[in-house]
């Protein structure tokens, strides 16, 4: 894994050569100069670390935040001694000294979450809806995408980012349809991070105003934690699956704002109940709106297909009035 | 639930802020993890003495600190104790309890050389 950008093993279509492009580290000492820079660039795919010493007298902080593009620089010089640590504790440990304990306070998920915002902005600027399609394995994602795509690419451009752990498979089903795809496989990863789908979208090149449809590790617990920026989560839930799902794994049907109950053509043969079902998903969130579509039969994707529109011609508007100023 | 990229995204904060704060080892890691937060301390500690490998933080001891799940119960209109993170109110047995803490994953912390 790299550790600065936590590019982990993930790897996209086409990236082979993505580990050769990390980590170039320096390091200088001048004899009587005593300069100190500590550079943080953080490219995608891409990171430079300088350390150097040296003896000026100024101080500088710099912070810079791109997309997908992070400086920091701490020079710090000078008459007074360089001290990065003094004073941040504000603890006392016995046997310890003072500046030895570093106050972090950081939320263990803020880095995807400043990625996320990074995709939130591109998302934004481009009037693009995201949508991130979440479920357990085998519910019917990848042909409710097919499906949908067939049905909306006339009005719309649309992309798919696939997340899977191996296997192209999925992507190759969604370009027979002759919208972008790209799969992203996540090694050992059980769910797709803002980081992951950042470098997709580098990759993709959408169109402005366009749907993109994220596709999410079949998984009903990790996903649930990871915002990649989209507008909306939409869960799946199959027929064939146990109605109690809901409580069982609360937080993804918590995290969502659209349920879709898939395989509805699987109602007559199944014992199923639908209502049980509706009931524990509003137990656990109770603004969780519900649809009940069959991606086989075309069931009930009229109204899916509404919600999508609505929401993707708010995003076009919104950006449209972002350029007007 | 994927406690490895929780602990790896432990690990790049650290390596973060060794950079910014100029330290070279971190010997020490306190974490403050909810009760409702869905990470296992036992996976999240197996998992770190592997991420660290090869780091500033090899070697160092994760202390984790458990912070109890609490709610506002809006029917008793007061705070209950949450054990489960969508669970019912212990004294009504309502359901319309909003989680006030207990889902934090946080990096608070660090002893450093």
């Amino acid at each position: 894994m790299c550790t600065v950008c936590g590019c982990g093993t993930a790897t996209l279509e086409g990236d082979k050569a993505h580990g050769d492009k990390h980590g170039h580290s320096h390091s200088h000492a001048h004899g009587d100069h005593d300069h100190s820079h500590a550079h943080d660039h953080d490219h995608h795919h891409h990171d430079h670390d300088h350390d150097h010493d040296h003896g000026h007298g100024h101080s500088h902080d710099h912070d810079h935040d791109h997309h997908h593009h992070d400086h920091d620089h701490a020079h710090g010089a000078g008459g007074e001694a360089l001290d990065y640590g003094a004073g941040l504790a504000g603890v006392h440990v016995p046997g310890l000294s003072q500046e030895r304990i570093v106050q972090i306070e950081r939320d263990i998920l803020s880095k995807n979450r400043s990625y996320a915002e990074e995709n939130r902005g591109y998302f934004a600027r481009k009037g693009v809806l995201a949508l991130n399609f979440v479920s357990s394995p085998g519910s019917g994602k990848t042909s409710l995408l097919v499906r949908a795509i067939n049905d909306l690419k006339d009005k719309h451009a649309i992309a798919v980012v696939e997340g899977d752990q191996q296997t192209s498979n999925d992507a190759e089903r969604i370009r027979a349809t002759g919208a972008k795809a790209i799969q992203v496989n996540t090694g050992k990863g059980c769910h797709l991070d803002a980081h992951m789908v950042g470098h997709a979208l580098e990759t993709l090149d959408i169109a402005d105003n366009s749907l993109l449809f994220v596709e999410n590790v079949g998984n009903l617990v990790c996903p649930a934690a990871f915002d990649l920026g989209e507008a909306h989560k939409v869960v799946l839930l199959s027929t064939t699956e146990g109605e109690d799902k809901p409580s069982k794994y609360p937080d993804m049907f918590a995290a969502a704002d659209l349920m879709l109950l898939n395989k509805s053509d699987l109602l007559p043969h199944l014992d199923f109940d639908t209502d049980a079902c509706i009931a524990h998903a509003l137990r656990v969130n109770p603004n969780l709106q519900t649809l009940i579509v069959s991606a086989k039969t075309g069931e009930g994707l009229a109204a899916f297909y509404a919600w999508v529109e609505a929401r993707s011609d708010l995003a076009r508007r919104k950006a449209e009035a972002r350029k007007a100023g | 639930m994927h406690e490895m990229s929780l602990t790896e995204s432990v690990v790049e904060i650290l390596c973060e802020e060794g950079r910014r704060q100029g330290f070279a080892r971190v010997k020490t890691v306190w974490l403050e993890i909810g009760a409702l937060s869905g990470v296992e301390p036992g996976a999240m500690e197996f998992c770190f003495d592997v991420v660290t490998r090869g780091t500033l933080a090899e070697g160092a001891r994760l202390e984790i600190v458990r912070t109890p799940g609490q709610g506002w119960c809006l029917d008793c209109e007061k705070s209950v104790a949450l054990s489960e993170r969508f669970g019912a109110c212990p004294e009504c047995g309502g359901y319309k309890v909003q989680m006030t803490s207990g889902d934090e994953m946080r990096v608070k912390e660090l002893e450093v050389e």
